[in-house]
């Protein structure tokens, strides 16, 4: 926390009320995430896996789904990270794996915020018998787990890619909208929204050019921590049975698949629960980062 | 302080009725039932004979009114498979895993988070302190059923030092149920290690700056009376704020690494009941894991104040 105190002072925002963020700070914000070696790395990681996302195609040697007859095979030059039960080569499941992985992980926090957002800002910007009700179904929502949402809202709409993206995604909202909210009640009354106001600007001026670009930062945090945590949401849930189609290449289900294997092939167990944590610690990392050079406070 | 009381747990009682009635018409609402799944293909006429049995061809707000009555009566309703276990019976076999495996995670979770976050605040920015937020960090990114899967190879499968998979009830003797419960007790325990470890690591550096600790050391204080009764104390009130979110963590890895050590608790009820669309099972399952996550925020609540008598509501 000390090093957060350091940029902060840096930024010349120790003692900031929301000041409008401004293009002067950006190079700071910049610089101040150069001199973050741990950050720097994971972006690099996360950049390889994305890369390898996209083009698993071409980088795969293998169709992920394709059978051999060399079943259960150690890793070798011929099988980088060796073969399942069925021949599959390992390696070019896990590549096509990050796919699904980050598919899920990033399509399921960007839907969550754009909903979590807007009713954030219907609740905090309007009051009233909205912010009754948004809070109402927000606080119901924050008295579990994210994940024990997850599972609730799968048992009810069964099974699939889909289905886990739906459950996914509005398992996360309340996140967004608590955050929103928040920042809303704080900024709403500031002097510079006053003079706006006084100046004659309507609602969706005072939302879109003040308030929602002054709840950047924690929305960022926030997203960058929920991707990572979906991630694990879908890798846990597909392990478990209740994620994606069996087949479909994901890192929980490959693990799942091995798991009658495992006492003879210790790298089906080793290298996809490698893939999840090497993606998840380097988001993590990332999420880290960004709170310190935001100076977002870890809210309770 | 009683009204706060009060207040909190009639809001309990509500956020719990709200999930199991959502829950209950939900999985009325989308399309396909078990019966379905099990009998409609075969042969109808035996399909709506069970229906009629258990009472699924009445409209959804009779068998709603039905179940809420009952569920106050305290009675779950049955299994639509096998020998039609009564709800009541397979939770009340459930229920002791899980508490022992969230318990016992809890106590290795608490005894190595506070010895990592107290060295690691005292020897801040040395490579010890370097090496523990790392792990730390690990620990909250690392899948907790991963680290159950490479526990069992290494521990049951390579070292045969523990069984692998199972659970021995502790009246059978204290051994064979601690050895069947410590590797997954570590799966769960680890996220909820790292921050506990994170959180006493920040909340005892930021007490160390206090004045009143500079009074402590220059009046002579043993360096270990300041740290363990001056820091450690005062630091113990924001590492309190997430143990709400630490026993979350807690219940929620149980529910997961149960699945993966075989272990027939709570978790492992939901999922398989899941799998199967035994709705009785789902829907009684998702009550008690509700009932616990409630029982637990409220119980976080009131040990603020405990903590802290600065906190009245």
């Amino acid at each position: 926390m000390s090093d957060m105190a350091e940029t902060a002072a840096e930024l010349g925002q120790l003692d900031r009320g929301y000041e409008p963020a401004r293009p002067r700070s950006r190079w700071l914000w910049v610089r101040a995430f150069w001199q973050r070696k741990p950050a720097v790395l994971a972006t690099i990681v996360l950049l390889v896996i994305l890369i390898a996302a996209i083009f698993a195609p071409q980088i795969a040697p293998y169709d992920p789904n394709a059978q051999d007859y060399e079943f259960l095979e150690a890793p070798s030059l011929r099988h980088p990270l060796g073969t399942d039960d069925l021949g599959r080569d390992l390696f070019s499941r896990i590549v096509y794996g990050a796919r699904i992985s980050l598919f899920v992980g990033v399509s399921t926090v960007v839907l969550a915020m754009i909903i979590g957002v807007v009713l954030g800002l219907l609740a905090g910007y309007y009051g009233g018998w909205i912010d009754t009700i948004i809070t109402a179904y927000v606080d119901l929502q924050w008295a579990f787990p994210n994940f024990i949402i997850a599972v609730y809202l799968v048992a009810v709409f069964g099974t699939g890619l889909t289905n886990v993206i739906i459950a996914v995604m509005l398992a996360y909202i309340d996140d967004f909208s608590r955050v929103v909210r928040g920042m809303v009640f704080s900024i709403r009354e500031q002097q510079f929204v006053l003079a706006s106001r006084a100046a004659g600007a309507g609602d969706a001026r005072i939302i879109l050019r003040h308030i929602l670009p002054n709840s950047l930062a924690p929305i960022i945090v926030q997203a960058t921590v929920g991707v990572s945590s979906a991630i694990l949401a879908e890798a846990t849930l597909s392990f478990l049975g209740l994620g994606v189609k069996p087949t479909t290449p994901t890192w929980g289900l490959i693990l799942s698949d091995a798991r009658t294997f495992f006492s003879r092939g210790w790298w089906l167990a080793l290298f996809p629960g490698m893939a999840i944590t090497v993606t998840v610690l380097s988001i993590n990392f990332l999420g880290d980062a960004l709170r310190d050079i935001f100076d977002v406070r870890e809210y309770d | 302080m009683t009204q706060f009381l009060i207040r909190r747990i009639l809001v309990s009682i509500v956020v719990i009725w709200a999930v199991a009635t959502l829950v209950f018409f939900m999985l009325r609402i989308v399309p396909g039932d078990p019966i379905g799944a099990m009998l409609s293909d075969v042969d109808p006429a035996a399909a709506e004979a069970l229906r009629a049995k258990l009472g699924l061809d009445q409209p959804a707000y009779v068998q709603y009114f039905r179940w809420m009555l009952n569920t106050l009566r305290g009675d779950l309703g049955n299994s639509i498979y096998g020998n039609n276990q009564p709800v009541n019976q397979i939770i009340a076999e459930a229920l002791p895993r899980t508490l022992s495996l969230s318990f016992l995670a809890m106590i290795i979770a608490l005894v190595i988070s506070f010895t990592a976050g107290i060295v690691s605040a005292m020897k801040k920015g040395t490579w010890l302190d370097h090496i523990v937020t790392f792990i730390a960090i690990l620990g909250l990114s690392m899948p907790n059923f991963w680290l159950g899967i490479m526990l069992i190879i290494i521990f049951a499968v390579n070292l045969h030092w523990l069984p692998a998979i199972g659970y021995s009830p502790l009246s059978d003797g204290f051994w064979p149920w601690f050895s069947h419960l410590i590797l997954p007790a570590i799966a769960v325990g680890a996220p909820f290690a790292a921050i506990i470890a994170r959180m006493i690591r920040s909340a005892m550096l930021e007490v160390s700056r206090e004045d009143y600790i500079r009074t402590a050391r220059s009046k002579g204080l043993s360096a270990r009376s300041v740290i363990f009764t001056h820091t450690l104390r005062n630091a113990l009130i924001p590492v309190i704020t997430v143990m709400g979110i630490a026993f979350a963590l807690l219940m929620t890895g149980a529910v997961v690494v149960e699945n993966v050590f075989a272990i027939k608790g709570l978790g492992r009820v939901m999922i398989q009941s899941i799998l199967n669309r035994d709705y009785p099972v789902v829907q009684g399952a998702i009550l008690i894991v509700s009932l616990v996550f409630v029982a637990t925020n409220l119980l976080v609540d009131i040990l603020y104040t405990v903590v802290d008598p600065r906190i009245r509501y």
